[in-house]
């Protein structure tokens, strides 16, 4: 059953974000990020690059990562399946320090998921050797920071899976 | 038709402070930029990922939009990537050049003709995608006389050359490597941009 406790809110993501300075969220939304493009849309200290392909977002942050900014991407799982050449050649190879937030499309902890989606992600990220973390609830927001200190320590891009639709 | 070395040397010489982001036959080593820049700590060469120049640049140029980015593509690239016209638009950097490098062909691959070579109008793609400005040049006077109402003009600018096709028939393994790489690039600009 769910719970209060249990919902991923949208603010708890954006606070994560502007505790660590990001400057820019560049994303193409999926179907569960409604209210956080809500919120992106009113929060003066981000400016948000939406793109018409996910393999764009890597791309664009690393022009204004070696411009002197601070990107996020925020993208769906399937997106990252697009975007493989980008993660390779503007990610890993320029070691890129990036967090990319990722919805977990079809994710589930209650049996096993038929989302194909779901069931390579995890994969693809093992086989690029690029380290994630899950975030569920508000609770695990801080995990962003976690990617972030990863992502910097390893000149290395660095996944944040979204397990779960944000609530209202 | 404009030659390729000509178009990158008549770019170089009015490039002041800005960056150049190049890639394909336009960062070619023996033809391109890399053959006439006077400012090597100020190029940016774009081949780890085809297709995404114009998408370095618009990062480039959202962070930095005191300077001209001035992004050097070719048509079978940015035919990989044509969303990015609509993305660049849509943010609308007043800094930022997209030159097409249009030669009708995969030239590093051994000439083979881009889909829809000769029949694609580029510059209403650009103009339909939302640019403020849109030039096409055909020859080197007039892109000689040209350039600087090209380069007074607020972005996002897109400019069409068309470029004489000069083809690689040199296996890819046997061709020049560049001096400087997309990973010496991505090292050394911030400095650079830091610096002037």
């Amino acid at each position: 059953m769910t719970t209060q406790e249990t919902v991923l809110h949208p603010a708890a993501i954006i606070e994560e974000l502007k505790k660590n300075n990001f400057t820019h969220v560049v994303w193409l939304p999926d179907s569960e990020t409604n209210f956080m493009y809500q919120l992106l849309t009113n929060e003066p200290t981000l400016d948000l690059v939406p793109v018409c392909r996910e393999g764009e977002t890597m791309a664009i942050a690393a022009g204004l990562w070696v411009g002197g900014k601070k990107p996020v991407v925020l993208i769906q799982n399937t997106g990252i399946f697009e975007s493989g050449d980008s993660i390779r050649g503007l990610g890993l190879d320029v070691n890129q320090p990036l967090v990319m937030l990722v919805g977990y499309r079809g994710w589930s902890r209650h049996g096993i998921t038929n989302d194909s989606a779901a069931r390579f992600i995890e994969h693809i990220l093992h086989a690029w050797g690029i380290s994630y973390y899950l975030i569920e609830t508000d609770d695990d927001a801080g995990r962003i920071t976690s990617a972030l200190e990863e992502a910097e320590r390893t000149s290395k891009p660095v996944a944040v899976l979204v397990g779960t639709e944000f609530g209202a | 038709m404009i030659g390729n070395t000509d178009a990158v040397k008549l770019l170089n010489s009015k490039r002041e402070e800005g960056v150049f982001v190049a890639t394909m036959n336009a960062n070619n080593t023996g033809f391109g930029l890399p053959s006439v820049s006077s400012n090597e700590a100020l190029d940016f060469p774009i081949s780890g990922a085809m297709s995404k120049a114009s998408s370095v640049g618009l990062g480039l140029a959202l962070a930095q939009p005191d300077r001209k980015i001035m992004v050097l593509d070719g048509d079978g690239s940015l035919l990989m990537n044509l969303g990015t016209l609509v993305t660049l638009s849509n943010k609308a950097p007043k800094n930022m050049y997209h030159f097409l490098f249009n030669n009708g062909v995969y030239a590093v691959t051994g000439g083979q003709p881009i889909p829809g070579a000769g029949q694609v109008d580029w510059e209403d793609m650009a103009k339909g995608a939302g640019y403020a400005a849109v030039f096409s040049f055909d020859n080197l006077e007039d892109l000689t006389t040209g350039i600087d109402a090209v380069l007074a003009s607020e972005g996002p600018v897109f400019i069409h050359l068309a470029i004489t096709p000069e083809v690689e028939e040199t296996p890819v393994a046997f061709r020049p490597r560049p001096r400087r790489s997309v990973q010496t690039a991505f090292r050394e600009l911030p400095e650079a941009l830091a610096n002037g």
